[in-house]
Parts: C-alpha cells; sequence; structure tokens
C-alpha cells in the first residue's frame, strides 16, 4: 500500500461505504464520551490522516493482543483501520523473516524518526536479558532503542501494561512493564487480557483526529475507556444490592442469573469497557456468560487472591501464624493473670486484721 | 505501591499481622481479668447464678423501662442508634459475611445492601453527634481524654471509608477498599490496648453482676 494515499482513500478502496465510514466515527465519538459535534471532525481528520508508521514490539507475550485485535469479527472498520495504519513491523503479521524483518524495522524508524508510534505487547524480562531476545537482542535494548524514536508508546495488553501474567508471583524472569523503562515518552496502558480490539482502535482514532493521546487515568489508561467500573455497570448489579447471589456454577442462583460476587467475580475493582462495548461484536462479555470477572484490565490481576474467591476475603493467611499470636497471648496472659494472683496473695497475707482486742487497748500494733 | 497491591497486602499479609495483635492482646487482656480470680462466695446459694448472669446480659443491654425520661435522653439514643447500626453493618453485608465465613467457615444470610446503607448513614450521624455531644458537654469533655477520642476515630473510620467505597465517593474503588480493610487492621490492632475492650468486658461484667445477684436471691 501507498504510504501517501489518505486513509479515506484507502477505506473506500476496501470497499466502506461513506454512511459506514461516519456511523465509525459516531460510535467511536460517542464510546471516548465527545460531544456529537466532533464526529465531522473526527471524520475529516481521519479522511485526510496519511497512513501513521506503527511498530510493533513483542515481548512476553502469548500472541492474544494481536489475536484479539485481527480476529476480533468479521472485517470491521476497526480492521480495517489497523489494515489502513503502516505496520511496518509486528512478528505475527508481518510477511518478512529474519534479518529482513530487522531491516524493515530498521528503515521504518529511520524514515519516520520521531513520529512513529510504537505499540508494545508482552512485559520485559529484566532478571536475565537471554530470556528473551528478538535476533539475538534483549527485548530491553530493543525497547529502548525503538522508543527513542517514537512519538508516542501504546502498552497493549495487561503484560506491557502492569506486567501480567509473567509478573505474577513469584516473577521468575523479573518481568516489568513498560512505563518502568520509559519515562520520557507518553505512553497509553490499554490492558486487558486481551484488550478490547475497538478499544485500540479507539486510541489511535484519537490520535489520528487530535494529534496526542487521550485523556488517562492514574493507571495510564484512556479515561473514555476505562472509566466504567465493571461492577457499576453490570446488569447484575441489582442482585448484589437485594442479596441474592449464585453459590456455586450450578446452582439456582447461577441459573437465575443471580450476583457472581461471592464466586470471586472481581468487577468492584475492575475498570474496563466490557461491560458497555461487550465482545465478539458486541453479542456479550463474560458476565453475561456466567463467569465472573477477572479483573484482566487491573494491575496485578493474577496475583488477587485466586479467580474463585470472593474480593473481600482474606488471602494467603497463615493460620498456624495467627494461631501463634493467641497462644502467645495466652501464655502472656496465663502468666502475667498468675503474677497478679500471687501479687493478691501476698498482699492478703500481709493484711493486718484488727480485732475487738485491738481497739480495746486503743492502739494497734 | 499501586492501589491493586497496597489491596493485596491488606487483605494479606496486613490483615495477619492484625489478627495476630488482635489476638495477642485481647487474650492477655481476658486471661489477665479471668485469672485473678472471684472471692469465694461463702454463703449457701439461694438459686443458680447461670441463667441470671444470662438474663442480666440481655436485660442490661436493653433500654431501661419506664424511667428513660428522666434519663439523658440524647447519649440514649443515639448510642443505641451506632451502636445498632455498628451491629448491623459488620454482621449482615455480604462481603462482611464472606471475610467471617472464610475465617470461621460460620455463615448466614446477609440483609440487602440499601438497607445496609440506611444503618451505615444512621451510625455515622449518631457517632457525629456524639462527637459534638462529648466537645460541647462540659462535664463530658472534663472526663474525656485522648483515648476516647483515639477509640472515637478507629471506629469512625472503617464506617467512613466503607460508605464512600460503596458509594465510590471521589477516589477509585480499589484504593477505598483496601483504606476501608486498612482502617479496619487499625482498628483491630488498637482494640486491645483501648476503651474498645468494652466489646467483651461489657457482658462479662454484666454475666458476674447478674450471677453474683442471682446466687444471692436478688432480682438484677
Amino acid at each position: 500500500m501507498n504510504k501517501e494515499r489518505t486513509l479515506g482513500e484507502i477505506l473506500r478502496q476496501q470497499g466502506v461505504s461513506r454512511r459506514g465510514f461516519l456511523k465509525f466515527c459516531a460510535t467511536t465519538a460517542s464510546l471516548m464520551a465527545l460531544p456529537p459535534g466532533m464526529v465531522p471532525t473526527i471524520a475529516r481528520a481521519l479522511e485526510n490522516a496519511r497512513r501513521p508508521s506503527v511498530i510493533w514490539l513483542s515481548f512476553q507475550e502469548c500472541t492474544g493482543c494481536t489475536e484479539s485485535l485481527t480476529r476480533s469479527h468479521a472485517p470491521t472498520i476497526e480492521g480495517l483501520i489497523f489494515d489502513a495504519i503502516s505496520l511496518d513491523y509486528h512478528h505475527t503479521l508481518q510477511a518478512a523473516a529474519g534479518s529482513a524483518a530487522e531491516q524493515a524495522r530498521e528503515s521504518a524508524m529511520k524514515e519516520n524518526f520521531g513520529n512513529y508510534l510504537l505499540v508494545v505487547d508482552g512485559s520485559i524480562p529484566l532478571a536475565n536479558a537471554g530470556f528473551s531476545t528478538i535476533a539475538g537482542t534483549s527485548n530491553l535494548e530493543i525497547l529502548k532503542e525503538v522508543a527513542k524514536g517514537a512519538a508516542a508508546i501504546i502498552a497493549v495488553g495487561t503484560c506491557a501494561a502492569y506486567g501480567g501474567l509473567p509478573h505474577a508471583k513469584p516473577n521468575p524472569t523479573g518481568a516489568v512493564p513498560v512505563s518502568a523503562i520509559i519515562s520520557d515518552k507518553p505512553i497509553v496502558n490499554v490492558p486487558g487480557c486481551p484488550p478490547i480490539p475497538v478499544v485500540i482502535s479507539g486510541v489511535l482514532t484519537h490520535f489520528l483526529t487530535f494529534g496526542r493521546l487521550p485523556d488517562l487515568d492514574h493507571l495510564g489508561r484512556p479515561l473514555a475507556f476505562y472509566g466504567n467500573n465493571i461492577h457499576d455497570r453490570c446488569y447484575r448489579r441489582p442482585f448484589y444490592e437485594r442479596g441474592q447471589f449464585a453459590e456455586s456454577f450450578d446452582d439456582e442462583g447461577a441459573r437465575k442469573g443471580w450476583c457472581l460476587y461471592k464466586l470471586g467475580c472481581k468487577g468492584p475493582v475492575t475498570y474496563n469497557a466490557c461491560a458497555t462495548t461487550k465482545w465478539n461484536n458486541g453479542t456479550s462479555f463474560p458476565i453475561e456468560s456466567g463467569h465472573g470477572c477477572l479483573g484482566c484490565s487491573e494491575p496485578d490481576f493474577w496475583d488477587m487472591g485466586g479467580f474463585y474467591r470472593a474480593l473481600s476475603e482474606p488471602i494467603g493467611l497463615s493460620a498456624r501464624t495467627v494461631a501463634g499470636g493467641a497462644i502467645g497471648g495466652a501464655a502472656l496472659g496465663a502468666a502475667s493473670g498468675l503474677l497478679n494472683r500471687k501479687k493478691k496473695a501476698e498482699a492478703l497475707a500481709r493484711h493486718e486484721k484488727i480485732g475487738v482486742d485491738e481497739l480495746k487497748d486503743g492502739e494497734t500494733k | 505501591m499501586n492501589s491493586a497491591e497496597f489491596l493485596l497486602w491488606v487483605r494479606g499479609s496486613g490483615l495477619q499481622i492484625a489478627l495476630w495483635i488482635f489476638l495477642f492482646g485481647m487474650l492477655i487482656r481476658l486471661l489477665e481479668i479471668f485469672l485473678l480470680g472471684r472471692k469465694k462466695n461463702l454463703a449457701e446459694l439461694r438459686a443458680s447464678g447461670t441463667a441470671a448472669g444470662l438474663r442480666t446480659m440481655i436485660s442490661r443491654s436493653l433500654p431501661p423501662g419506664g424511667n428513660i425520661i428522666h434519663r439523658p435522653r440524647f447519649t440514649f439514643v443515639a448510642g443505641y442508634a451506632f451502636h445498632i447500626g455498628l451491629f448491623v453493618v459488620i454482621f449482615f453485608l455480604t462481603p462482611h459475611i464472606q471475610v467471617i465465613e472464610s475465617l470461621t467457615g460460620l455463615a448466614w444470610p446477609a440483609l440487602p445492601t440499601p438497607v445496609v446503607d440506611i444503618f451505615t448513614v444512621i451510625s455515622l450521624v449518631a457517632m457525629l453527634a456524639l462527637l459534638w455531644h462529648r466537645l460541647a458537654s462540659r462535664l463530658l469533655n472534663f472526663l474525656s481524654n485522648g483515648g476516647d477520642y483515639l477509640a472515637w476515630t478507629l471506629t469512625f473510620m472503617p464506617l467512613l471509608t466503607g460508605y464512600m467505597a460503596y458509594h465510590h465517593l471521589w477516589f477509585p474503588y480499589t484504593g477505598l477498599l483496601a483504606a476501608h480493610i486498612l482502617s479496619v487492621e487499625l482498628l483491630l490492632i488498637l482494640f486491645p490496648f483501648t476503651k474498645l475492650t468494652h466489646t467483651f468486658t461489657i457482658f462479662i461484667a454484666r454475666w458476674y453482676n447478674g450471677m453474683m445477684a442471682g446466687e444471692k436471691g436478688v432480682q438484677s
């Protein structure tokens, strides 16, 4: 594809109607909570956008994020927009291999220095450079090198955003997120395991429309997509309020679609767009399929005390340690009690008894 | 440490430390009291003290009949409202029952959250009113010391943070939930060493009073 053509031209060539394109712009605007007046602006900006160069680096990951984006559903405008960026380097998707692939990356970096977007999925191992390498170069080195000329970095998936699965205890590879290494570039975290495809295209659209990255929350996520709490937007919320819970995955409560809190749903601490944009072409999201939210867009979701334990339940309590406290307290209490008893007995022994005889004499000893 | 790590810590190590200190401290306090023993009752028993002890534990927890009008009404109403509210909030919210069940294996049905929410508000308002009363009344002010205000703060914070977490007030839920659990842990840690021990000792004292009166054949 010719890089000089605009996004509008490419989409038209792909058979996307004007109506379909505007519909996408309107959906994106409403998803990002932008006023309807912004739709023409988005449309204009996207129409005229030159294909931005994107370098996609995959580190310690499972390719699930790429799968999510490329196989999301039958060709959609999200997918086509993804086609319409100049994806100059991506292990899984590029045709080139070996040194030709690395060359493609290097020439893209050179041509677009300072302007290309860097997308990262996967965490970076720090414990040993050899744990994950690309063409003999460690992940850490390659990230630092590519980040230098990037306009911005999009950390796709929970691994790149917060360390994800590789970062789970005991973190054998010393995995860290992108933000732990790069601090001088704007970074957008798009967490999720995997993230929702429309969120990626939303961030790209925002970048193409406004020339800057969207507003972020305290965890570096675009507020437009991660501003809502799953629990707040959950269609099962009324059952939580009423105290109606599924106690197991095949009881009456589960069949009636009651709240999954007791079965370990992490909805209350999870901020993501699943409950609103949903998955599989807007079909459903995990809670609608009868399984609690895993909280996959949150840091350390693997270590949240188990997927099937209620959020309020204690984790990793050692009964022995706690019992140690009880035994220690009991021993000390008993010792102190016996000491007090002794004191009492001594005081009693020292107590002088005064009888009538002593009083009669008008004197006490 | 981000809010997720903070939450993990308070649900794990933090709770472990708090429970350890709570059990350690409470057992010292209670065993000290029990092992001190009581004077032997040399008189012949008029009746069993057991029933009277149990009865008094309950009867003295209820408002006194008839003469309530002559008592300081404000303290009564606010005191009962706060204690009942606290009881309902602690023992009838689903996430709380889940905690108790995971620690002890005991569980019971929960109340709907809007009901628990109302009791939380009642407790919060009553506690604020009681604090205002304590500060405004010259007598109470004179009698109060740092321990009283510490006990008030330790009790108030879990209620406030729990209310804020449930309503997602001002901060993200994850951090609020962690702050809520931490406030409970502070309460547990200082519980044995403040006036909060009355939660246990009050019933022990009422039991003794009732039992001794019962053994003497006196109504208590």
